[in-house]
């Protein structure tokens, strides 16, 4: 193979000039002529049922246009999964902030004061908001027993376990709902045309989603629906479900006015109505040998789905297999359950499932640790993967990973050693305890088990005659900061020999791009980038086999060839459909065989100082290892893991989401805190390359990845300073006050 | 329920009254608008100038989004009512470059992985420009402290001071 010239080198953004111009344009920044500004009632109530809808009389409402659920021309769901989740509430109300009725009119300002013109009566009806509430069942709020999903995995024989062991370790772990907080709040415009259907342009991470969700709600075939991505300003998962509501209210509003048709939330909206992080909670049951090695265990991971089913099973899914962590199980039972609450729908966000059933893996590890009488270091060790052996779901490790050598980098790269003796010197005087947590990850990367292989995602590659550049690369993948336009623009370029300024690609439209996917699970650079390659060495082959050039080329032979064959044959495309690689093997019924195409493996290390005269803790130095096949665009791969970082530890300290009656409380950015430039360490970030067959040029996915390892590092360093337990995040001083209080250390 | 929709929309522009007159100089040039003396000088940029580089986050100072620099001073331009910006001098985004050439610090921001959404980088430059026109050369708290301001959820802040960093240094060998 020759030497790569453009994969793994850090060329400009694509977008990047319009970016820090301020050209670049988002939802917001769009207007259309004669367009209406839409808004949303929602429900004031965690559940119930709508005895009346009443329009003040006082107020003018002939220049509104008003939607309810008799507007809707098909059905009255969100099609995603299943069809649980209606569109609008019809009737009743299964959540607060549930969307019941759709406004729009020229004029924004007095949308609100229409708002506020409509009152709804409701006979209320008991709601659930905890998981545990949930299990009691003292109210069925959705099927036969508030269970929106399980699953069961199973290896060796857990049973015979216990009577073998020397140690027994238990453990309760919980972790809260998470915001996603892009800074752009979701926003669509939707435009209608009887001749042309539905346009919708937005802030999206999914069209073909919004897609589907459309001509199930607008009853249009396909071709009558067009969803266009606009620029996106973050999204974290937080743009993979939901738009599909905003998008249908939009639609269902311009279908009935015939005007185009913005709706975009303010922040508050946004916060309490869109989808979070799942809460959840695990239970550990490990049986341990005296010299640290795991026998076997029971894990119980149970997640809260909110009021309808919405994307929790896949959530689940990768929570469930996620759960046991980088470990060798010679016997498990995993137990993942979805439960319903009368809460907004919790949704996708970065990590998906496995940040949460990682904290609990990861702080149960220091638990067991502790019981044998080992150091965090050790236990881990002698507990890793190796090559050759299974993981939970019996999939063989068949990549040559020594997590053993990534945790020695590890701890030399933050002197973990030396700075764990050294603290506990230095904490037996003054206020400020120090310490060192570790944990040991992995995050398998693109859909999981048989999802790839169900999805069948189409990358075109196509050759240009215009000035705009030689290639343009067509897939629904979508930017939203993470650097999709910059690394698929590489990988095409890298595969047809050309420079990077000569590959752009093109707008995510439903009408000029095939269905690449969804951008979600770390899939875009492994899977789509992969198809990318395949379908620009197609089109290479094209122009080779017509004789136009030949197997080396510059690119002026390369750019006057796509000339001729235009002219000749009318257009130059090639397209790749993915297929499965050959002796991938998964078992859906019994959650067995190969969970993922490749995992990427970290061990991230915490210093944390605790205060206490404060209780509050602050995160003074974080080392961020990991493996995740070749590094495509070391910049790019440097910010997707620094801004994972951040929001982990934001979820480990900062991020706490205040709930009442089912409504977040705390809806604002004053209120619900992130890490700003002044809260955050320096996040030091080391990467080890190791090939990986199935990716494109040997990348896997990166971008879920740093989610999952900050919680866990943290809340064990903060344990290693205080010598108390914790086993929750979000870990805000007055926990931490708490629990050093009732342990009488203050 | 909440939209803070109330001072937006241009179709309103029909009717005039209740609106007065704003004077001001916007990236160089001298700007005359009218307004209703409340509407929040971000949606006087945004819907009557067509200066979109400023962006709502938060809509209550918090995210540093809609951040320019007024008289030379970062203001959230979502919190500053338009009247008050009468006969002052506004730098936005779209004054930073000059015609095609980027300014050192937004060449910065791109070459090191500043921006990645994009979201923030309008404001979060404006707010990396104000402080090296107050610190040529701030050191690493400074910056960090410079820039708690304005919120960036993509990228853990590290490339964006490093951006900050590599221009403070050009600027200083310039």
């Amino acid at each position: 193979m020759t030497e790569e010239h453009i994969i793994g080198k850090s060329v400009p953004r694509k977008e990047g000039r319009d970016k820090v111009t301020g050209a670049a344009r988002y939802i917001d920044d769009m207007t259309m002529p004669g367009m209406l500004y839409g808004a949303t009632v929602r429900s004031q109530i965690p559940r119930g049922v709508i005895k009346r809808i009443s329009f003040d009389p006082q107020f003018e409402w002939s220049e509104f246009v008003v939607v309810t659920a008799q507007d809707i021309p098909g059905k009255n769901c969100i099609a995603l999964i299943g069809d649980d989740q209606p569109c609008l509430a019809d009737g009743k109300v299964n959540h607060p902030e549930e969307p019941i009725l759709l406004l729009a009119h020229a004029d924004p300002h007095f949308l609100r004061k229409a708002v506020d013109a409509i009152s709804i009566e409701y006979e209320p009806l008991p709601a659930l908001f905890t998981i545990e509430d949930s299990e009691r069942c003292s109210q069925i709020i959705w099927g036969m027993d508030n269970t929106l999903k399980t699953f069961l995995i199973a290896k060796g024989d857990v049973d015979s376990v216990w009577a073998k062991a020397d140690y027994i370790v238990e453990g309760e772990y919980t972790t809260g709902a998470q915001e996603q907080l892009y800074i752009e709040n979701n926003g669509v415009i939707a435009a209608f045309d009887r001749e042309q259907g539905i346009t919708v342009w937005g802030s999206l991470q999914c069209p073909y989603y919004i897609h589907k969700a459309l001509m199930a709600l607008c009853n249009l075939p396909a071709e009558k629906i067009r969803v266009v991505q606009a620029e996106t300003g973050g999204a974290f998962g937080g743009k993979e479900d939901y738009p599909s509501i905003i998008a249908g209210h939009a639609a269902l509003l311009a279908m009935k006015s015939g005007r185009p048709v913005k709706i975009v939330y303010d922040r508050l909206e946004d916060m309490t109505a869109t989808t979070k992080r799942h809460p959840s909670r695990t239970r550990h049951r490990t049986a341990v040998g005296k010299d640290g090695k795991i026998l076997g265990g029971e894990i119980d991971f149970t997640i809260d789905g909110g009021a309808y089913a919405t994307l929790s099973s896949v959530v689940l899914s990768r929570g469930t297999i996620h759960a046991g962590g980088p470990y060798y199980w010679p016997n498990i039972r995993i137990r993942g359950k979805a439960v319903a609450t009368n809460t907004p729908p919790h949704g996708a966000f970065r990590g998906f499932g496995a940040p949460q059933s990682l904290f609990a893996m990861e702080r149960h590890m220091d638990r067991i640790a502790q019981a044998v009488g080992l150091s965090p270091v050790e236990i881990r060790r002698r507990n890793f993967l190796k090559p050759g052996e299974t993981t939970t779901t019996e999939q063989t490790i068949r990549e040559e990973i020594d997590l053993g050598k990534l945790l020695d980098r590890a701890l030399e790269l933050s002197d973990y050693t030396a700075k764990k003796t050294r603290f506990a010197q230095e904490n037996a005087v003054g206020p400020i305890k120090k310490g060192m947590g570790i944990a040991a990850f992995l995050h398998g990367a693109g859909f999981t088990g048989s999802g790839e292989r169900y999805l069948a995602s189409v990358v075109g590659v196509e050759g240009c005659a215009d000035g705009n550049g030689t290639v343009r690369v067509l897939v629904s993948s979508t930017e939203f900061g993470q650097g999709t336009n910059t690394v698929l623009c590489q990988i095409a370029a890298e595969a047809l020999n050309l420079p990077y300024e000569d590959v752009r690609i093109a707008q995510p439209d439903t009408n000029q791009v095939p269905n690449s996917g969804p951008t979600v699970a770390s899939r875009t650079a492994m899977v789509v980038g992969s198809l990318v390659r395949s379908a620009a060495l197609g089109l290479k082959q094209t122009l080779i086999a017509g004789g136009t050039i030949g197997s080396s080329y510059s690119p002026e032979e390369f750019r006057a060839a796509c000339r001729r064959h235009i002219a000749e044959h009318g257009q130059l495309r090639s397209y790749a459909r993915y297929e499965t690689p050959e002796g991938v093997f998964w078992d859906d019924e019994k959650y067995r065989g190969e969970a993922y195409a490749s995992f990427a493996w970290a061990i991230y290390v915490a210093e944390v100082a605790v205060d206490l005269s404060t209780y509050s803790a602050r995160v003074e130095d974080f080392v961020a290892l990991q493996e995740v096949g070749k590094v495509l665009h070391p910049v790019l791969a440097k910010g997707q893991i620094a801004g994972g970082v951040a929001q982990g530890i934001g979820f480990a300290l900062y991020e706490k989401v205040i709930w009442q009656n089912g409504r977040m409380q705390n809806g604002q950015m004053t209120n619900y805190i992130m890490p700003t430039s002044a809260d955050l360490p320096p996040i030091r970030i080391f990467f080890e390359e190791m090939g990986n067959v199935h990716g494109a040029y040997g990348a896997k996915g990166i971008g879920e990845l740093p989610m999952d390892g900050p919680a866990p590092a943290i809340v064990n360093a903060i344990e290693d300073a205080l010598g108390t337990r914790f086993d929750s995040v979000p870990l805000l001083p007055e926990d931490i006050f708490e629990a050093v209080g009732a342990s009488g250390k203050r | 329920m909440s939209h803070s929709t109330e001072n937006r929309g241009k179709d309103r522009s029909k009717d005039d009254r209740g609106k007065c007159v704003l004077s001001l100089t916007v990236n160089g040039k001298p700007e005359t608008v009218r307004v209703y003396p409340m509407e929040r000088l971000l949606d006087v940029l945004r819907q009557e100038l067509g200066l979109t580089g400023a962006k709502e986050g938060c809509g209550e100072g918090e995210c540093g989004s809609c951040s320019v620099l007024m008289d030379g001073e970062l203001v959230n331009s979502c919190l500053i009512p338009a009247l008050q910006a009468a006969g002052t001098n506004l730098t936005t985004i779209e004054g930073l470059a000059e015609g095609p050439q980027l300014s050192t610090l937004q060449a910065a921001f791109l070459e090191c992985g500043g921006a990645q959404c994009g979201i923030c980088t309008p404001g979060m430059i404006l707010a990396s420009w104000h402080l090296l026109n107050k610190t040529t050369e701030p050191t690493l708290e400074d910056i960090r402290e410079g820039l708690s301001g304005n919120l960036c959820r993509c990228t853990g802040y590290m490339q964006i001071v490093e951006a900050v960093v590599q221009a403070a240094r050009r600027r200083a060998s310039a």
